[in-house]
């Protein structure tokens, strides 16, 4: 490995725009994560001596501050470890719960592999999963969850901004189309990409259960959050000591989730318009410069403010991460080359996209961390970066067409 | 498992060696598909008498293994004859690359394929050496499933 970081070099600058799969945090968010492992968060909040006590008080203060911010009561909050802890607690533990009989879910075919692959788990327990399409942009198809909602519903779960092309989904509809139909059909929502880039308000939302990452909102890693509205029955999936919560036994991670809160607190303040001018100067610019490529995903209010996902046409995703990150630019890609599985993004085939243009995806999120000169200078590499890469190529451009 | 490169593959994946066709090649072949993200282009240049290759050439469109596992073959190949260059396998080619990771194996093999296939090319209409066998060999094949198997994937998400 570090025969490879040194081929590297010298770069002018680095730009990280790989905050999807994980990346910096707040400073801010980091102290607080300081702080607790140091002074007031490093025991133990089960246990009752001072210690224990003052770890209990960071939690409960986390959970008065994420009621706040999402519109929800702190006994409606349980910490996992991460968004995927929280959307497997979402699905497998409602199904054990489930007293309904109802054995049908239903999903889109955008969503996030933690979901997709629990719900499919629980078809070996007699459940059926249902994926709702979505159109060329993402949006899911509302009459489709309409026609597919009925008697045999016993779950929903659907994102509310996708991780990799970032549309946001009309939830409030998508909700009221479900519980229009029945107000007992649970509704989860996995808001790991939607929180602090657009208000959210559970109560208001109506949906039964929702999912929330530290690291996507710039704070530690390994904390994450699962919102189970009052009332919801919830069962948990992993069993041990029991900790100050029921639904995930294990010691809480309260200097992360101290860091948590206070990243999630540094979004909530947030100028957006800033995250928003920069993802459009990003792909305004490569709109401009490069030829042949797709923009993944809707553009303006559709679209998080964060969220660029860009395919191009012959150029191998992997062989171009590579490439920009020789010169300093980390980025990820949906192509099956960047995954163990060999398989190209679900999420992009999902919205039409063929192969090659799956595998010649680039996802870049801009963040609070970034300027316009950060954007500039990838906006100075990208092309080269590609036309490096189609001059390697035995298939040029009109052979294609 | 980790998805992890020797060095030597990133040097060859920013500076790959016998990149480009070969003008005069009298062989050549693609193996691969844009749709599975994975193609190598290989152009010999065979001496007709000796059957040495003289040179060797490659394109690709694919991740940097390979990219590189393609200009490392065509390093390996030059002034070897065409049945020393058959013997290669996918497997000395990950050895030169200071080893591949295991999700990249395929790369090596591709490349092989594509290699394999450009020296068939050769021979065709022409009387084949008995060392060339007649049956396709696994690495062959496996160029082939790839191409046929991304044909049927890409047709049923259309």
């Amino acid at each position: 490995m570090k025969g490879l970081i040194e081929l590297h070099g010298e770069v002018e600058r680095e730009v990280y725009l790989d905050s999807e799969n994980s990346g910096l945090i707040f400073p801010e968010a980091l102290e607080e994560l300081m702080k607790a492992y140091s002074e007031s968060g490093y025991a133990n909040p089960s246990i009752t001596h001072k210690a224990g006590w003052k770890s209990y008080e960071v939690l409960y203060r986390a959970s008065e501050e994420f009621s706040r911010i999402l519109n929800a009561s702190p006994v409606e909050l349980a910490y996992t470890h991460g968004a995927t802890e929280a959307n497997n607690l979402a699905i497998l533990g409602s199904a054990k719960a489930n007293k309904t009989g109802r054995r049908k879910i239903i999903t889109s075919s955008i969503e996030h592999l933690s979901v997709i692959f629990p719900a499919e788990r629980l078809q070996e327990q007699g459940y059926r999963v249902t994926k709702i399409p979505v159109d060329g942009e993402g949006f899911v198809i509302r009459d489709q969850l309409e026609k597919e909602t009925d008697d045999h519903t016993f779950l929903v779960s659907i994102g509310a901004v996708n991780h990799e092309i970032g549309v946001v989904q009309d939830l409030k509809e998508l909700v009221e189309v479900v519980k229009d139909r029945d107000p007992s059909i649970l509704f989860h929502t996995d808001m790991a990409d939607a929180l602090g880039r657009m208000r959210i308000n559970l109560k208001e939302l109506n949906v039964d259960l929702a999912s929330f990452s530290s690291h996507k909102v710039y704070g530690p890693k390994g904390a994450g959050l699962l919102y189970v509205r009052e009332g919801v029955n919830l069962e948990p999936v992993i069993h041990g000591q029991l900790s100050s919560q029921r639904l995930w036994p294990g010691v809480e991670n309260i200097p992360a989730i101290a860091g948590f809160v206070k990243a999630a607190e540094a979004m909530d303040k947030l100028d957006k318009i800033r995250l928003v001018k920069l993802r459009d100067r990003l792909i305004d610019g490569i709109t401009s410069q490069v030829e042949d490529i797709v923009l993944n995903g809707p553009r303006g209010s559709g679209r998080a403010p964060d969220n660029v996902n860009i395919s191009f046409l012959y150029v191998e995703g992997e062989a171009l991460i590579v490439e920009l990150s020789m010169r300093g630019i980390y980025a990820s890609s949906g192509s099956a080359c960047t995954s163990r599985i060999l398989q190209p993004s679900h999420v992009l085939l999902a919205i039409g996209r063929r192969y090659e243009e799956a595998h010649g995806s680039l996802l870049m999120k801009v963040t609070p961390f970034h300027d316009e000169e950060d954007i500039d200078y990838v906006l100075r590499h990208i092309p080269q970066g590609v036309a490096r890469l189609r001059s390697l190529s035995p298939i040029k451009r009109k052979e294609v067409k | 498992m980790p998805l992890t490169y020797s060095p030597k593959v990133l040097e060859l994946f920013r500076n790959p060696k016998n990149l480009g066709k070969i003008r005069d090649a009298n062989a050549q072949a693609v193996a691969g598909s844009l749709a599975c993200g994975d193609m190598i282009a290989i152009y010999l240049k065979v001496n007709d008498e000796t059957h040495k290759i003289e040179d060797a050439s490659f394109e690709s469109y694919g991740c940097a293994a390979n990219i590189a596992a393609a200009s490392i073959m065509t390093e390996m190949v030059k002034e070897r004859t065409l049945k020393e260059a058959w013997e290669i396998s996918w497997r000395q080619i990950s050895d030169e690359l200071g080893g591949l990771p295991v999700v990249k194996y395929h790369c090596g093999v591709l490349a092989v394929g594509a290699l394999r296939r450009a020296i068939r090319g050769y021979y065709k209409g022409k009387e084949p050496p008995e060392w060339l066998p007649r049956e396709l060999t696994p690495d062959e094949k496996h160029a082939l499933e790839e191409e046929k198997l991304m044909e049927i994937l890409t047709k049923k998400t259309k």
